[in-house]
């Protein structure tokens, strides 16, 4: 009983965590149909930028400010990343629009490169990040159900991001811009929507919840160059297997995703576990393979 | 646009598969595709200078555990170089990049031998890695110093075992454990042909030793989320966990271990592929009192190390730290040095013949090449991590352990080599 109460806890929290590493992939893939194969190198770069934001509150602040350094990392994050990816696609992703195979090999190759670059500058190891004090520990339900803070507060987060994308996209006249650009970009250009505008300013939004995603990892997972790599493939199915297009599929996919690799995990091993998973999702797509929840508003251009 | 939407998507998928294919085939023993042609080219020192090979990962996943070993490799080869070189003549390095990528060993090893004619190579971490290289060097008549432990049951005429094989590392250790830290043992891995190897011989050696086994579980490479092991492990409640994890995995499952309550006071673990450069990696404080068995601590006490540490810092930084692969990979160029002086050539039957019972101060202890299988005496030792990063000795054999990479003199391991 203990054991199933803590694997549904488990379960929620493994989907919570897919679906942050996914969230920011849903708007630059889901949305603007950009193959982004650098997602995880964003993810890395919020990795790094909270190692960077915590060396400097170690260093210019008091001792006694240290805790508040991973809410400065969560913005700090998010800017950097969110700039990387303005950068990103200032110079490279605006030229591919429509071209699929070729997005999806260049923002390879950025992955690569910025990959090396975080390794010269921080060397190939590892680094650590101090988690805050106040996330240390967990919440004792029963002597053997514990839940650990630093999960909690990443659902608790999740929810947060979640809502904020939903206010912004659905709530907001810039929201309504992009949605009309994803829609129908001609159209929306016709009616005076500077659409290169708004591409910039959607990628970089995504990059930038890709970078909250890196933060955020930095509590449970290692900090290194490669990271990205692990998160990629798992972003991509989410988003997959939720639907494009549709942030609700993006939720639906990760908890999906989060509570049968949970429950596999279980009965049998990590390993055996991901493979059910996967041949899961390949079944589903076969049924329906547009994920589970099909809405594509573009099909009118 | 229907169509382009699925056209996305095919090309995601197709992404994915790519991606979990080579994650797959990375695993595999990659067959080498640098091909050898004739047989053994004869090495011979040309001029003043003897070349010899340097062959890491310098990029990729592994870039992080081996660049600091072709690091110390550089270091032996300078020092031996003011000290005036090899009969002689000053060693020249070839640097290689290894990529993380096996076929790419074998490609890079095969151009060391046959277009470079090294007289010796100084390279590898992964057993895969290995595994490619083996026939490049055999099929080339080549001579390889592998610096890092390893499953053991293997033994090439070509390659020198710098490292631990199984009975210098894990046999002794599980004996230590079942002696002083209770009987019941969690196996957890990362899935990949160490670990479950390791695992089978552990198996085998609890049955024979009165040890249990708690539960067995593998887990991808690179896989960052434990809560669902972490809720196995406490419910087997195991009295050890026995921690084959390679890579990244180790700092999530530290992580979040701490997390969920379970710190070294309640469990013992202990892990072999966490030396001095991971804990940096994971933080100290996560890592505190868990226990980790090697034949080489930053902390090891001899005179020889301490030098050593104090030139690893001095060319590298004060911030670096030496580790076991590290120290296995100096102590591997200096032994090569000692087989060519004792064999007046670089020549590989010779450098072979002479390389029996070599005897070196390392800064580990007294090193010994083993006659038999190219393998070397090396003193165990299980040590605890401490506060400052480092490790405290618990437990050492004493004195230096004769290597027996197929446990040959060990009953319960009947059966275990047959493969």
């Amino acid at each position: 009983m203990e054991m199933t109460i803590l694997q549904v806890f488990n379960g929620l929290s493994v989907s919570s965590i897919l679906l942050l590493i996914a969230l920011g992939l849903a708007v630059t893939f889901g949305l603007m149909n950009v193959i982004n194969m650098a997602h995880g190198e964003l993810i890395m770069i919020g990795a790094y930028s909270t190692y960077v934001t915590q060396g400097l509150f170690t260093a210019y602040m008091p001792k006694s400010w240290f805790d508040t350094y991973f809410i400065a990392a969560l913005l700090v994050s998010f800017v950097v990343a969110a700039l990387i990816g303005w950068l990103l696609e200032m110079i490279l992703i605006r030229h591919l629009y429509g071209r699929p195979l070729d997005s999806l090999l260049a923002t390879w190759g950025v992955g690569m490169m910025l990959q090396q670059i975080a390794r010269f500058i921080f060397g190939a190891p590892n680094v650590a990040v101090t988690s805050p004090s106040w996330l240390n520990g967990g919440l004792a339900i029963t002597s053997s159900i514990v839940l650990p803070y630093k999960r909690l507060f990443i659902i608790v987060l999740v929810a947060l991001v979640l809502t904020a994308m939903y206010l912004y996209i659905y709530r907001t006249v810039q929201g309504r811009r992009m949605r009309a650009v994803m829609q129908n970009r001609n159209m929306a250009g016709c009616l005076g929507i500077s659409t290169r505008r708004v591409d910039g300013l959607t990628f970089a939004i995504g990059s930038g919840i890709a970078g909250i995603a890196g933060c955020a990892l930095t509590l449970l997972g290692p900090i290194g160059p490669s990271i990205g790599t692990y998160y990629i493939v798992d972003a991509f199915m989410v988003v997959v297997l939720g639907g494009v297009g549709k942030l609700i599929g993006t939720v639906a996919g990760a908890l999906g995703i989060g509570m049968f690799n949970t429950l596999f995990e279980t009965y049998t091993s990590a390993s055996i576990g991901k493979v059910l998973v996967f041949a899961l999702i390949v079944a589903f797509l076969q049924w329906k393979p547009r994920g589970l929840v099909a809405l594509r508003t573009r099909s009118l251009d | 646009m229907k169509k382009q939407s699925v056209i996305v998507k095919g090309w995601a998928s197709f992404v994915l598969c790519a991606i979990l294919m080579s994650g797959c085939v990375t695993e595999k023993e990659a067959a080498p595709n640098a091909g050898a042609d004739n047989g053994s080219a004869p090495i011979e020192a040309k001029g003043d200078s003897i070349k010899v090979g340097i062959l890491h990962s310098l990029s990729g996943t592994m870039a992080i555990s081996e660049v600091s070993v072709k690091d110390a490799e550089m270091l032996a080869i300078e020092e031996i170089n003011a000290a005036g070189g090899v009969l002689g003549k000053q060693i020249e390095p070839v640097i290689e990049d290894g990529a993380s990528d096996w076929p790419t060993f074998a490609e890079k090893a095969g151009k060391l031998l046959q277009q470079d004619k090294v007289a010796a190579v100084f390279g590898g971490w992964t057993s895969a890695s290995r595994k490619a290289m083996l026939p490049v060097f055999e099929q080339n008549n080549g001579l390889l110093f592998y610096p890092v432990q390893y499953e053991g049951l293997e033994s090439s005429p070509n390659i020198f075992y710098t490292g631990a094989t199984t009975n210098q590392q894990i046999v002794p250790s599980v004996s230590w454990l079942l002696e002083n830290r209770g009987s019941k043992m969690f196996l957890l891995g990362s899935d990949y042909v160490f670990p479950r190897t390791a695992n089978k011989i552990i198996k085998a050696q609890l049955t024979a030793e009165g040890g249990e086994l708690a539960g067995e579980e593998y887990t991808p490479l690179g896989h960052t989320d434990f809560s669902t092991i972490i809720a196995k492990i406490k419910e087997a409640k195991p009295d050890i966990v026995y921690n084959t994890l390679n890579g990244d995995s180790n700092v999530a499952f530290f992580k979040q271990l701490k997390d969920a309550g379970i710190t070294s006071k309640d469990m013992t673990t202990l892990s072999v592929s966490v030396a001095e450069e991971e804990i940096r990696g994971i933080g100290a404080d996560i890592l505190e009192g868990h226990l980790a068995a090697w034949n080489y601590y930053q902390s090891t006490d001899t005179p020889e190390n301490k030098a050593f540490v104090d030139k690893y810092k001095a060319k590298y930084g004060a911030d670096r730290v030496t580790a076991d692969p590290i120290e296995a990979g100096y102590t591997a160029v200096y032994l090569w040095k000692a087989a060519v002086e004792k064999a007046g050539s670089t020549e590989v039957a010779k450098v072979k013949e002479a390389a029996k019972g070599i005897e070196f101060a390392a800064p580990e202890g007294k090193v010994t090449i083993d006659g038999d299988n190219q393998h070397i005496y090396k003193t165990v030792r299980i040590g605890e991590v401490q506060a400052d990063g480092q490790f405290k000795e618990l437990w050492n054999s004493g004195e230096p352990v004769k290597p027996d990479p197929y446990l040959k003199t060990y009953d319960w391991a009947k059966g275990l080599s047959g493969e």
